[in-house]
């Protein structure tokens, strides 16, 4: 326990002198619990409608979001320092099961993503990778001197390099980009110079048409210039974006009424359950039922970002915004996607797509920033 | 390397990490304004456009199906066209109540019970919205008409035109080409739905169906505005649809059409080979059905009557009707034992009409052991045995060669496999052996077994398509051309030349002479006085101004449908014996090699040899032939 007298030095959670409340008792951030179940009800409402209100699906949801509850609040219990002495042990095992997909994954229209646990359950590692990256980039620069050494950049590059080759390999670009981006975001927080984060930029400007002609698939290339001009392929995915445009931009103010969406009613709207959810949202709900989940998600991410302002080392600080950050991302591309601002990539809305492998992870994740929000050391 | 101590300076960490967070707080709430703006312009700013969108949705993609490939026989008349029909569809998104519509539709039109319930099912399989479901197929001028007087209150129902399929000879060509058939429920499920957009029908029988691949062509879509009744206004993009392949095929309509002739309304099978190419020319199964009736969906009651018939007729005998071949396969089992040195062109027996199996009691009768007042053919050496077709010689040979040079040798005319490159419906008879009938029947072979093979009897079964192949075989001294239906000519590539089979080398040569010369004599040898002449010369060879080589055969009707629906009379008549007879022609240069078939026909000779001639006849000599006036007048 050599770095305890660290974690006793004052850090910005320490100014004012705290009780300990119910929250920190049962180590659960009650704010933060309360807006990701109102976020979850908001998501089962328009789910409701946008499977033709159906149960079925709702409560197969519902069996989702309680697992993803308990997740949660066992993560909670489970003190920082046990996810730290993990990290490089969890960040092994992450890598492995990737190098496991490549090898034994189950092919899944052209893109090995998934392992089969048989009897079990299927599940894709690249969904572990977006807590284990956050952890093992705030385990590395813990007890490193800020900001990172170029050597310290390089190293943490490579931890980020590694998954996002794999995961990209699958192929799954949205996800690697994504996973990438956000352990970038780790080594943004820790301080990294600005000039060599512009440096990054400006390569990375220049790499990208090369990048576009030589390292995308016809058909990523082909999600790109749909995006461009989706007119060009009216059969696939630019029908996709020609009818979710018409579904929210119809929807107007106020929307058609909860149930009464003809564009996903009638089938116009393709994955209108899955990755199109929030169309339905537009269409049924209007603006007003769009920026009204727009508010609760930037409420959650201010919440993470509150929290980890409070943790008290760099270990929790990094894990808790480069966690918080990978949800927001997710948001963005989501619903960028499906307005037809950013290409195609298949990603889910957090919390609301239906079919949530991911929601155990989503939940597990903030349940790791409860974990370090109330485990700091209390002035009684 | 000695670094300089490097503490840690947690209040400087804390603070950056302060600043970093909060800028990058501040970009997120940015971009979280940038979707708001993006919802703000299509919700506010663009939502009168995307309301109009919306209501009528008028964007659509329409799948245009490719027109399918045309199939011509060989002097290119047309065998399977497109036609238009008119079909009767809904849209369901349009039709403001569903079941009052179907009820006045069925007022005006008199649906068939069964329509309804085929229309909710393919409302079912539809792919996307707007998607016209057709009710009913083939309007008349007047039903269009009377639809058209009450259009206005039939919200969502069209009239629409659709090339389908159209068989121009009808039931004609049936059985040589296949037909396309409505895709069913069970077709749709492993069926690419992107490629067959907007197609009803695929090829489910015979070359329709072999070819299907090629014929199909590539589906186009157009990409169309419409006003809100459906009405395309405006075609904002197109990509046209790449038609299929046309084919042609070796068949010869019109020698189709004289062998049906002349097989009058006899039940029976024609299948006729170009020697040198192994083109089926003709082929034919009687009963046939008109295809038509299939391609936009025929009524139930029609279909169980041709289903339940006794007659069979959407069997396709051609190739998949096995039969015993009979003393067809006699010329090649002399073939074989002249080769296998287990006779010789000079030996000969002396037969009393019926022959024994040493030590065994069992008599094995000769054809002409009753009608001969010598009790058999006297004595015989191969040539005889073939143009009198002399079972005592055969039964011998039989047993001297053994079943398995007997299985070797007719293996290697074709019989026990399918040869045809491109007819995977078609069956591959049966060869018995020793192995097979091991597994088969749990017995070892005997050598009543062999008698029996030696005169085509006992288990052998062939399809006509089998012995037309052997007597081409024959009639190209060996060389293998494998039956096929595919011409070049057409779209598609002449089909690989190579045969499953390889050319038949004899040692010495002039064994193919002796045989085919045995076989010229089963024609053309005559005024020998009774007893002495080919067997089917009286029938066919007193006046034939070409050199024919032929066979007759007669085999046993091994199954007969027994049933209490049936009476007496007809199953009387359906036991009696069918009729064979393979021939080619001309000899020096076979142009046409066949075999033809009379199911219950009696006599080869007598009953089926004449059909073959007409046949031939057509072929060499054309339409003119006086005898293929007489034999088709005769019959209809």
């Amino acid at each position: 326990m050599s770095h305890d007298f660290v974690r006793q030095l004052p850090g910005e959670g320490l100014r004012t002198q705290r009780k300990a409340g119910l929250g920190d008792v049962v180590h659960l951030d009650l704010p933060m619990v309360f807006l990701l179940l109102a976020i979850s009800l908001y998501g089962l409402l328009i789910l409701y409608s946008a499977v033709g209100q159906q149960t079925g699906p709702v409560i197969a949801q519902s069996v989702k979001l309680v697992l993803g509850v308990v997740a949660m609040i066992i993560a909670a219990q489970i003190s920082p320092v046990v996810y730290r002495r993990l990290a490089p042990w969890m960040f092994l095992a992450g890598i492995g099961l990737l190098v496991a997909v490549f090898f034994f994954g189950l092919e899944i229209k052209g893109s090995r993503r998934w392992l089969r646990i048989p009897g079990v359950t299927n599940f894709q590692p690249s969904e572990i990778m977006k807590l284990v990256l956050p952890l093992i980039l705030a385990w590395y620069f813990h007890d490193r001197h800020l900001p990172p050494k170029k050597r310290h950049v390089f190293w943490s590059l490579l931890f980020i390099g590694i998954p996002v080759v794999l995961i990209a390999m699958q192929p799954d670009l949205g996800t690697s980009i994504i996973i990438g981006a956000s352990g970038v975001f780790v080594l943004l927080l820790a301080g990294i110079q600005w000039r060599l984060v512009f440096a990054a930029i400006g390569i990375g400007l220049v790499l990208a048409p090369a990048l576009f002609y030589f390292g995308l698939r016809e058909y990523q290339r082909q999600r790109i210039l749909t995006l461009l001009n989706p007119e060009s392929d009216p059969l696939g995915a630019g029908w996709n974006i020609i009818q979710s445009k018409t579904a929210i931009g119809s929807g107007g103010l106020f929307g058609k009424g909860l149930f009464q969406g003809t564009q996903s009613h009638l089938d116009f709207l393709p994955e209108s359950q899955t990755d199109f959810i929030i169309a339905v949202l537009g269409e049924e709900l209007g603006l007003a039922g769009v920026v009204l989940l727009l508010i609760l998600y930037i409420l959650l991410v201010g919440r993470g970002v509150i929290l980890s302002v409070q943790a008290q080392d760099t270990f929790g600080r990094l894990l808790c915004g480069s966690i918080t950050f990978t949800f927001f991302v997710y948001v963005f591309v989501n619903i960028g996607m499906v307005s037809g601002i950013l290409p195609v990539v298949g990603v889910p809305l957090p919390l609301v797509s239906y079919g949530g492998t991911s929601i155990l992870t989503l939940f597990a994740g903030f349940g790791i920033l409860m974990s370090i929000h109330t485990h700091r050391r209390i002035t009684l | 390397m000695v670094e300089p101590l490097a503490l840690k300076d947690h209040t400087w960490e804390s603070r950056i990490f302060f600043e970093r967070i909060v800028l990058s707080f501040g970009l997120l709430v940015l971009l979280m304004l940038v979707l708001v703006a993006r919802f703000f312009y299509l919700q506010v700013v663009e939502h009168d456009t995307y309301v109009t969108l919306s209501d009528n949705n008028r964007i659509q993609v329409q799948p245009l199906p490719p027109m399918r490939g045309l199939i011509y026989d060989r002097n290119g008349e047309l065998l399977a066209d497109n036609s238009p029909s008119f079909n009767l569809t809904l849209t369901p998104e349009r039709v403001d109540d569903m079941d009052s519509t179907l009820a006045t539709l069925d007022s005006i039109l008199q649906l068939k019970p069964g329509d309804i319930d085929a229309f909710k099912k393919r409302i079912k399989r539809r792919q996307r919205p707007f998607e016209s479901v057709p009710l009913r197929f083939r309007l008349s001028q007047e039903e269009i008409a009377r639809i058209s007087v009450d259009r206005h209150r039939l919200p969502g129902v069209q009239v629409e035109a659709r090339l389908v399929r159209s068989y121009p000879k009808g039931e004609l060509m049936v059985h040589a080409v296949g037909s396309v058939r409505r895709i069913n429920e069970n077709d749709a499920r492993r069926l690419d739905p992107v490629a067959y957009s907007g197609i009803d029908h695929m090829g489910k029988i015979g070359v329709e169906k072999y070819y299907e691949a090629d014929l199909l062509g590539q589906v186009g879509y157009q990409q169309v505005e419409t006003d809100a009744r459906g009405r395309i206004m405006k075609v904002l993009e197109s990509n046209l649809p790449v038609p299929g392949k046309d084919l042609m095929l070796h068949v010869d309509s019109s020698l189709q059409q004289a062998a049906v002739a002349a097989l009058g309304d006899r039940r029976g099978s024609v299948v006729a080979i170009e020697p040198e190419t192994g083109g089926i020319l003709a082929m034919v199964s009687k009963p046939g059905y008109d295809p038509n009736l299939f391609v936009t969906g025929i009524d139930h009651k029609t279909y169980a009557s041709l289903r339940d018939s006794i007659d069979v007729p959407l069997f396709n005998r051609a190739i998949q009707g096995q039969y015993q071949p009979g003393s067809t396969i006699k010329p090649i089992i002399g073939l074989a034992g002249l080769v296998t040195g287990q006779t010789s062109m000079d030996f000969k027996i002396d037969d009393p009409g019926w022959y024994q199996l040493p030590g065994q009691e069992r008599l094995y009768r000769d054809w002409n052991w009753r009608t001969s007042g010598a009790g058999g053919h006297g004595i015989v050496d191969l040539q005889k045995a073939i143009y009198r077709s002399c079972n005592v010689y055969f039964y011998e040979l039989a047993v001297r060669m053994g079943i398995d040079r007997i299985d070797n040798y007719l293996a290697l005319f074709g019989f026990g496999t399918n040869t045809a490159l491109d007819l995977p419906e078609a069956k591959g008879g049966l060869l018995p052996t020793r192995e097979w009938k091991r597994e088969s029947r749990g017995l070892p072979w005997y050598p009543g077994d062999t008698v029996n093979i030696g005169i085509g009897q006992g288990d052998m079964l062939v399809t006509p398509l089998q012995l037309a192949t052997a007597i081409t075989v024959m009639a190209n001294r060996g060389k293998w051309v494998a039956p096929r239906m595919l011409k070049s000519g057409s779209d598609l590539a002449e089909l690989s030349a190579v045969p499953r089979l390889d050319s038949i080398e004899l040692i010495p040569e002039s064994v193919w002479d002796y045989i085919i010369g045995s076989m010229e004599k089963v024609v053309h040898r005559g005024n020998q006085g009774y007893g002495e002449n080919g067997t089917a010369w009286a029938y066919i060879g007193q006046d034939i101004p070409y050199r024919m080589a032929g066979k007759s055969g007669t085999a046993q009707v091994v199954e007969i449908k027994q049933g209490e629906l049936y009476d007496e009379e007809l199953l009387d008549e359906r036991q009696r014996k069918h009729a064979w007879f393979v021939a080619f022609a001309p000899v020096e240069a076979p142009q046409i090699a066949l075999a033809v078939l009379l199911e219950n026909g009696g006599g080869g000779s007598e009953v089926a040899a004449p059909v073959a001639r007409a046949i031939i006849d057509h072929h060499l000599l054309g339409g003119t032939s006086p005898r293929v006036a007489a034999v088709s007048g005769g019959d209809e």
